[in-house]
């Protein structure tokens, strides 16, 4: 599974972000939950990876274990690889991967009102970077912070420096915290459901401001949603994960045109479309499964509406189809050869 | 925010005259003749009595009494008690004391209240939580007057380290011992106080950006963690010193410490009310004065409070 990884890249400096059959575990005292069970991806400079997937899918926790920050306990990485320009993280010192946060690898959160600290003004916790990893008198690195704000587009930054979270609107208050990410130039982004928690005007213009920010810095994007319409604009390559894995890698284009996996192609029906106004909403039907107790052979076979005896048996490995897209479905070159 | 500190400072005065009226009344309508054992087992004579009710203004109806009272007030007079001791010198000499003994208990439960506070919530569950747990249970089940007197017993008079009598006009070091003992309950309440505080923020999402921004785990959790952790603290202190300013009638009454709590008690028993009203509106004020310096405080501490 992972031999094949090395095929489909580009030139190998330039991979920027390999995470490998990681496993994560959830041990709580009455029980364990597997949240991540072999997730593997990929990211390159400059590219843009969405990773899709209903909450508890663990994209997030991915990304938290990418960035070096998963809450310990209860989460426990327990198998895998994660490597940072060819450097393995998993068995890096605290201190090492404490240098790369921020400076190398950064991320942006869901809820920048709770993200972002109530009790300093947002210009603090930017130049707080400059003035503790760059070494920048206090003065300094305030006028550094208002140049990250002006950057972000954020208008009069001189004055708003000053201000503190609760002062910004909700988008601005998103362009702040994409401002403090960008502080010290990491060459990977993650931004975990950046647009979530805003309403749709800003979500487009914090999407355009990310992605714009991304050509500009030849930066990799991690971009972690449950949203199709914000990634079909913005991914190179799609990555979709259920129950802890990922069920399906693709180039976007390919993945919206045939989704290779029954999941994907449950998400993709479920989008609101207008020439089926009136019409039931499709939706996938049950739920995510308990992830303390993970269905044996296919973990989206008791909701697959293609599910057979050999889904309930043997879980489907994740298996190259060709041109870069992977899917761990039995049934996926039929899925993209039928309509 | 000066606007809303002299609202607050006008607010004061319907209050001092609510509080002093309440107090004046209250104590003028304690049972019993106030001059009963003044004067030793056999009373005191008819013209004494005469001269102090004429001089106590004891005749005239309660309003009267009242507006009288606080017009001396008004001019400085705190009055005299029966003993003709000037109010205001009694205060002199007992505030000082109660003041020391306030800011020592203060230090006291700050400093390892907020330090066990955070020992804990750092090191998590464990044998240090463990033992911060149940010694604050301790010191919350156990009376003042039962830890004071068994330090008293113990430290003063077996061991001989203290001094078991501290009287009048005490130095810092006699303080100590009375001090920690004062302030041993909200000791224990600061410590959970700011146990739970951490705990809560420990796992807030700004901590997690913190991180994310590869500050150190130092920093983190003195700038991002602390001062978040401390705002109910700071606000508990702050009016937990309000009411330590009142005096400490038992701490007092266990370590002969002259202070304003056994004088308001001795007042109290004695039925001297010009002493007991004169000193409770003091200590009424204080008290005020106090919330209104932790109110600013809370604003300075967190930048989402504005009173304008």
């Amino acid at each position: 599974m992972s031999a094949t990884d090395d095929n489909t890249g580009g030139s190998p400096g330039a991979r920027l972000l390999e995470v490998e059959d990681l496993h994560v575990e959830f041990r709580t005292r009455e029980s364990t939950a597997s949240v991540l069970n072999g997730v593997s991806y990929h990211v390159d400079a400059g590219e843009t990876l969405a990773v899709l997937g209903e909450s508890g899918s663990g994209k997030s926790v991915t990304a938290q274990a990418v960035m070096g920050i998963l809450d310990t306990p209860p989460g426990f990485v327990t198998k895998g690889s994660i490597r940072y320009r060819g450097e393995e993280l998993l068995t890096a010192t605290e201190e090492r991967r404490r240098g790369l946060r921020g400076e190398n690898m950064a991320m942006i959160f869901q809820d920048a009102l709770s993200a972002l600290n109530p009790v300093y003004s947002v210009g603090f916790q930017i130049a707080e970077q400059f003035r503790f990893r760059r070494g920048m008198s206090r003065r300094d690195a305030m006028t550094k912070a208002a140049e990250m704000l002006d950057l972000v587009k954020i208008p009069n930054a001189k004055q708003r420096v000053k201000e503190f979270p609760h002062q910004f609107s909700g988008g601005m208050r998103q362009r702040a915290m994409i401002a403090m990410s960008l502080a010290l130039d990491p060459d990977l982004l993650i931004a975990d459901e950046p647009t979530t928690a805003l309403d749709v005007t800003v979500q487009a213009q914090i999407m355009d401001l990310l992605d714009e920010l991304r050509r500009e810095r030849g930066m990799g994007l991690i971009l972690i949603t449950h949203d199709l319409g914000v990634v079909a604009e913005v991914a190179d390559r799609i990555a979709v994960m259920y129950a802890g894995r990922v069920v399906e890698e693709s180039d976007a284009e390919s993945l919206y045109a045939r989704p290779a996996h029954p999941y994907t192609e449950g998400l993709m029906a479920s989008i609101p479309r207008l020439d089926q106004k009136g019409e039931q909403l499709a939706s996938i039907k049950g739920l995510p499964p308990n992830l303390a107790a993970i269905p044996a052979g296919c973990p989206f076979h008791p909701r697959c509406h293609r599910a057979q005896q050999e889904c309930r048996e043997k879980l489907p490995e994740l298996h190259e189809l060709g041109a870069g897209r992977r899917s761990a479905c039995h049934f996926a070159e039929e899925l993209i050869s039928s309509d | 925010m000066g606007r809303y500190i002299l609202r607050r400072l006008l607010q004061l005065i319907p209050v001092f005259i609510g509080t002093t009226f309440i107090i004046y009344s209250l104590v003028w309508a304690i049972p019993g003749n106030p001059f009963a054992g003044l004067c030793g087992p056999r009373g005191c004579p008819p013209s004494f009595v005469e001269q102090m009710t004429e001089q106590y203004n004891l005749d005239k109806p309660l309003p009267v009494q009242y507006v009288l009272y606080l017009g001396q007030l008004f001019q400085g007079n705190f009055g005299e008690t029966f003993n003709g001791i000037e109010v205001s010198t009694l205060i002199q000499n007992a505030y000082p004391v109660t003041i020391k003994l306030a800011t020592i208990a203060l230090v006291f439960e700050a400093v390892i209240g907020i330090a066990a506070g955070i020992l804990t919530a750092l090191r998590g569950k464990g044998f240090v939580d463990n033992l911060v747990l149940a010694a604050t249970l301790f010191l919350i089940a156990v009376p003042v007057f039962v830890s004071g007197f068994v330090i008293q017993v113990v430290l003063g008079v077996q061991l001989d380290w203290i001094n078991p009598s501290v009287g009048s006009d005490p130095t810092i070091g006699e303080l100590l011992i009375p001090g920690f003992v004062l302030g041993s309950l909200s000791m224990a309440y600061i410590a959970r106080l700011t146990r739970t505080a951490m705990f809560e923020n420990k796992r807030a999402d700004y901590i997690r950006t913190a991180t994310a921004k590869g500050l150190t785990p130092r920093r983190v959790v003195s700038v991002h963690m602390l001062r978040n952790s401390l705002i109910p603290v700071i606000t508990f202190i702050g009016t937990d010193f309000g009411a330590l300013m009142g005096g400490a009638i038992v701490t007092e009454g266990v370590f002969n410490i002259h202070g304003i709590g056994g004088l308001v008690y001795q007042a109290i028993n004695k039925q001297e009310g010009v002493t007991v009203t004169g000193v409770v509106t003091l200590l009424v004020l204080v008290y005020l004065l106090m919330n209104l310096l932790v109110d600013i405080l809370y604003a300075a501490l967190d930048p989402r409070i504005r009173y304008d």
